[in-house]
């Protein structure tokens, strides 16, 4: 049954991925608060993926991992940084650059409404371990989609310059949110055996959320064009965009050119 | 076989009012309601099992393998050879668990100490937690200057009759 470390793995490398991306805005954030914020947010991120994948660490299909850890215990941190980006299974989204201010709300704020429905339901996984995290994790999200939300709508509703940049933010980052609901393999088997939430259930509560925030914003734009744009995926079976390679050398490096080493 | 010693176990609790939280150095590991449970599994010599399990109180808390560790060598001070530390997310550590005393002390350093209940755990927009009270002049005329502070478990807020900006820890 490797469906199920397939998924810790999934859930893992999303919560990473965009922790890692967010803790690039440390020291650079645009007020000394915010900086604090994203900060703070991607330590939720980062500590969400440690207990990912110290579950993953434990089950069945972590063994194809051992050849790569010298001392051939696996880990969370084999897991995170002994794997290739075709390894890696986030979605896409997640891994897009930082672009602007505007941007990165937005790509928190679509993967945060993701996060918040998903989690919500996977509290109640009957998959102990999957449901204790999740329900701890919930608190933070809830956190993350209300600041998140929040910045979008003072964003969006803002400046003409700030309106117009999160319109750009959105025709870069809208085709990669369709991914989010598209499932893979082990989300189809794991929701048949209800340890995984069954995505097409948690759309309509994302979209209606987001829906609602975008036209506070003022950003709702065509939403019947939007709702029938075509959607970029792969993330989840491997195939990523560019973007992730260059994460992944400069946050696997030490690891790499230092096999073992602790610090 | 496991037996419970309950004078060790009373021993290890008050040892662990002695371990500090390294961000908050006023609140102990319990005044925080993070130490969920002691247990000693006796082996029948000197070397009996301590088993203390700990909750996060935020997933990503860095100051948790701190904690962890500091308990560790309260202990090992304390001549217990055999410790193990346990963590557990469930249930999920919320800030109702805190102690009175805990809040109290909290208040003294300068930090407002939460309020009940879970106000802040909804998404609602724009909305602030219920009136928080100025560690140092009382006042409940405060604003929230951000949701996030300076440590997970922390927003950051100014008391608009002294002017004083203050850490609320926030209830969570």
């Amino acid at each position: 049954m490797q469906s199920l470390f397939k998924y810790a793995l999934h859930l893992a490398d999303n919560a990473l991925i965009l922790g890692h991306r967010n803790s690039e805005w440390t020291g650079h954030g645009p007020i000394l608060e915010q900086d604090i914020a994203i900060s703070n947010i991607a330590l939720d991120l980062i500590g969400q993926a440690r207990n990912f994948y110290q579950y993953a660490a434990l089950l069945e299909g972590a063994e194809a991992f051992r050849d790569r850890e010298p001392g051939n215990e696996i880990t969370e941190d084999t897991l995170a940084y002994l794997r290739d980006s075709h390894e890696y299974r986030n979605c896409l989204l997640v891994e897009q650059p930082n672009g602007d201010w505007g941007k990165t709300v937005l790509r928190q704020f679509f993967f945060s409404a993701y996060q918040f429905y998903l989690y919500g339901q996977l509290q109640n996984s009957k998959d102990e371990t999957l449901a204790a995290i999740a329900a701890k994790a919930l608190k933070e999200v809830t956190y993350h989609l209300r600041w998140s939300a929040e910045w979008v709508i003072r964003l969006g509703d803002g400046t003409d310059e700030s309106h117009s940049r999160m319109q750009m933010a959105m025709e870069d980052l809208w085709k990669f949110t369709g991914e989010l609901f598209t499932p893979s393999e082990f989300e189809i088997q794991l929701a048949k055996e209800a340890i995984a939430p069954d995505l097409s259930l948690l759309k309509p509560q994302w979209n209606e959320k987001v829906n609602s925030i975008l036209s506070e914003a003022t950003l709702e734009g065509d939403t019947d064009k939007r709702s029938k744009a075509w959607m970029q995926t792969g993330g989840k079976e491997g195939r990523h965009t560019e973007h992730l390679g260059f994460i992944l050398a400069e946050m696997q490096y030490l690891q790499r050119a230092y096999p073992g080493s602790e610090w | 076989m496991k037996t419970i010693a309950p004078i060790q176990v009373e021993q290890v609790w008050d040892l662990l009012n002695e371990v500090y939280d390294p961000e908050v150095p006023v609140l102990s590991v319990i005044d925080l309601g993070i130490v969920r449970n002691v247990e000693v599994i006796s082996t029948g010599d000197e070397n009996d099992e301590i088993v203390v399990t700990i909750t996060p109180t935020y997933t990503g808390c860095p100051a948790m393998d701190v904690i962890s560790m500091n308990i560790r060598l309260r202990l090992l001070e304390h001549g217990y050879k055999n410790i193990r530390i346990k963590s557990v997310l469930s249930p999920a550590w919320t800030t109702d668990w805190m102690s009175e005393a805990g809040k109290q002390k909290l208040k003294a350093y300068g930090i407002a100490p939460p309020n009940p209940g879970q106000q802040v755990c909804h998404p609602d927009l724009f909305a602030e937690d219920e009136s928080v009270q100025c560690p140092r002049c009382n006042s409940f005329h405060t604003t929230m200057i951000s949701r996030f502070g300076s440590t997970a478990c922390k927003a950051l807020y100014k008391c608009n009759d002294c002017h004083e900006p203050f850490d609320y820890f926030k209830c969570h």
